[in-house]
């Protein structure tokens, strides 16, 4: 068959390529462009080849930020994923109950980031705060500005309390949109609970679980606003994360060649790990 | 297998039902006899999945009774009930393959491995799936997962009953036809209780010995494929069942005559009740077209391949009537009646004609 040839089509895509041009490609290379070369001052650059990756790599402080990050993020997904499956198990399916849950589920989701940290640093405070007052009171000795236990702790439960109702949604989301017919089959198949979970229940939410997962692990691993304003990523360095670090390397210490380095890294392992969690649960039981 | 007797069951999805008609099953009371097949047959919303569901026990009736060989059984749960049942799509178990979505409900009731084994094998057989035993049950076609479905039904050699629930809906024609002639032979090698839902006419009587039809919620007539197409109890059998349905047209009985509009007809006996509004109901098998009887005017004539299909007008009704694929229609058409196939009803009911 001939095909008609017309090169002038390519003026369609142009508006496209404008933008993403703009809004990725010329940002990333700046990035790019500055993680080689190094300045001192004046808008004059050197050619400085790998040596800011080498550095970056070879610095504890680099690993142990990412560390910090990979931990906290385990521990998120730990936590939010069944505890969110759980909650969404749970979720009355029709009545009253359910418009009442949903908007429960959502306030924590449309409270802006700084706010959140806000609230919660000063929940947390022992001398003014609800939170630390009480749990003071009780005779457990609480302080997040001091003990870096506590400062973790009041990170994650923070982070619980904000991120598992996405889970939550999702899951419900799956949950709904199973037919009534699967109940009943497994009731006339004498299937237990966990059956109907594992069998029915599980394999529906697949496709949220992933969204779910994917969305708190880089909003998890690429976390800032929210201990930035609660710890300020101490006591000391324990709750410095990377996104914390990398700020205070680049806007702190105007260390923009190492910082760019960084920021590609970090870059690459959300990617790699993107992919690792994508493939994982896709070809979960693709295989037989 | 089991006898079942339904009785006196009402259900209404309604918390404090008063009205006859907040009731989605008004009441039925009858009896499906052990190892019989049997079909429900109605429209869309006449109660027929409430009544398989009450059965099957996925839901509990507000009024009435549930017997399983005369064993009360209208407080257990659907798993103590022992039923197997298919419904309207396909339900399989995705990650499983074939061969663990059949041994699934064995499973979960603890069958010895090797009785599982050689179960789900003959199932699969009878389904005709045995070379996909160890697939992912999540890649099959429609009809696979539906026979999957039917194969979970089939696995339980000592359940009380088998209910199908329009099973055969998502299937193309041809597979439908399949699927059922071998639901047909399993009953009749294995003797199960059958209880099959459609509003397929042709499926209820081709799958049932007898046919329940089922009308807003209650029972109209029970009888076998052959009763039902010759003495519809009710004016709604009579034009449910049948391609075209039943001619009716309203005439006044005076002994052995019925007068619709200017023409007399003769009956084949004295009706026996004349109080209500009457009608008379004749199929369009029973209609003869020719060069005798009352005239009508022709409005159309469909040839649906084996016959024809002859609508016109009597009396200002319209009447159906089928003929013959060469039968010739004269240029003056005119009517009659085969006497064998004039049943008169009174307020819809079918009545009965002495002497």
């Amino acid at each position: 068959m001939d095909k008609t040839w017309n090169n002038r089509a390519w003026f369609l895509v142009l508006p496209v390529l404008v933008l993403v041009a703009f809004s990725a490609v010329i940002p990333l290379m700046t990035v790019v462009n500055y993680s080689v070369q190094d300045t001192f001052g004046n808008n004059q650059f050197f050619w400085n080849g790998v040596d800011w990756y080498q550095e970056l790599l070879a610095s504890s402080r680099f690993w142990e930020s990412m560390f910090r990050n990979l931990i906290f993020s385990a521990i998120i997904l730990a936590i939010e994923v069944p505890l969110g499956i759980f909650i969404a198990l749970n979720m009355p399916r029709r009545g009253w109950g359910v418009p009442t849950c949903l908007v429960l589920m959502a306030l924590p989701l449309l409270v802006p980031w700084n706010v959140v940290g806000t609230i919660w640093q000063v929940f947390g405070r022992g001398d003014i705060g609800l939170l630390g007052y009480y749990v003071n009171a009780l005779g457990v000795d609480y302080n997040y500005v001091q003990d870096p236990f506590d400062a973790w702790v009041t990170v994650i439960v923070m982070d619980v309390w904000h991120w598992t109702s996405l889970v939550v949604l999702l899951c419900y989301a799956g949950l709904v949109s199973i037919p009534d017919a699967f109940y009943q089959a497994a009731k006339i198949d004498g299937a237990s609970r966990w059956a109907v979970f594992r069998y029915i229940q599980l394999p529906k939410m697949q496709r949220v679980l992933l969204i779910a997962v994917l969305l708190r692990f880089m909003d998890s691993f690429m976390i800032y606003t929210e201990p930035f304003v609660v710890t300020g990523g101490g006591p000391g360095n324990s709750t410095t994360f990377m996104s914390i670090d990398l700020v205070k390397m680049a806007l702190g210490e105007f260390n923009l060649g190492q910082a760019a380095a960084m920021s590609l890294v970090y870059f690459l392992i959300i990617l790699l790990l993107s992919w690792a969690f994508y493939t994982v649960m896709t070809n979960y039981d693709a295989e037989r | 297998m089991a006898r079942i007797d339904v009785e006196h069951i009402r259900h209404s999805y309604l918390p404090n039902p008063s009205k006859d008609s907040d009731f989605a099953l008004r009441e039925v009371d009858h009896t499906f006899e052990d190892g019989g097949a049997y079909a429900l047959l109605g429209p869309s919303g006449c109660g027929k999945t409430t009544l398989l569901n009450i059965i099957s026990g996925l839901l509990k009736p507000s009024h009435g009774k549930l017997l399983f060989d005369g064993k009360d059984v209208t407080g257990l749960s659907t798993q103590e009930r022992n039923i197997a049942q298919v419904f309207q799509f396909p339900v399989i178990y995705d990650t499983m393959t074939v061969y663990d979505n059949l041994a699934f409900p064995l499973r979960n009731r603890g069958v010895p491995a090797d009785v599982v084994e050689r179960r789900v094998r003959e199932t699969l057989d009878m389904i005709d799936l045995a070379d996909w035993a160890r697939r992912k049950a999540r890649g099959l076609t429609a009809d696979q997962k539906q026979k999957i479905s039917l194969g979970r039904g089939l696995v339980r050699s000592d359940v009380n009953a088998i209910l199908f629930d329009e099973p055969l809906t998502v299937i193309d024609p041809h597979m439908k036809w399949v699927l059922r002639s071998q639901l047909k032979q399993l009953h009749r090698r294995f003797g199960y209780t059958m209880v099959y839902v459609t509003h397929d006419q042709t499926e209820a009587l081709t799958f049932a010995d007898q046919v329940v039809v089922m009308f807003d919620g209650g029972i109209v007539q029970i009888g076998t494929p052959a009763e039902l197409f010759e003495r519809p109890k009710h004016t709604f059998v009579g034009y449910f069942i049948g391609s075209p349905g039943m001619n009716f047209m309203p005439v006044a009985v005076d002994g052995r005559r019925a007068k619709l509009g200017d023409q007399i007809i003769e009956l084949p006996g004295t009706p026996t009740s004349t109080e209500r509004a009457m009608e008379l109901g004749i199929r369009p098998e029973y209609v003869r077209v020719g060069r005798e009887g009352m005239p009508v005017s022709v409005s159309k004539v469909e040839d649906v391949g084996r016959h024809k299909v002859v609508r016109a007008r009597l009396e200002g009704r319209d009447v159906a009537a089928i003929v013959g694929e060469d039968e010739e229609i004269p240029a003056e058409p005119k009517l009659s009646f085969d006497p064998a196939g004039i049943n008169i009803y009174a307020g819809s009911w079918r009545v009965e004609m002495g002497a």
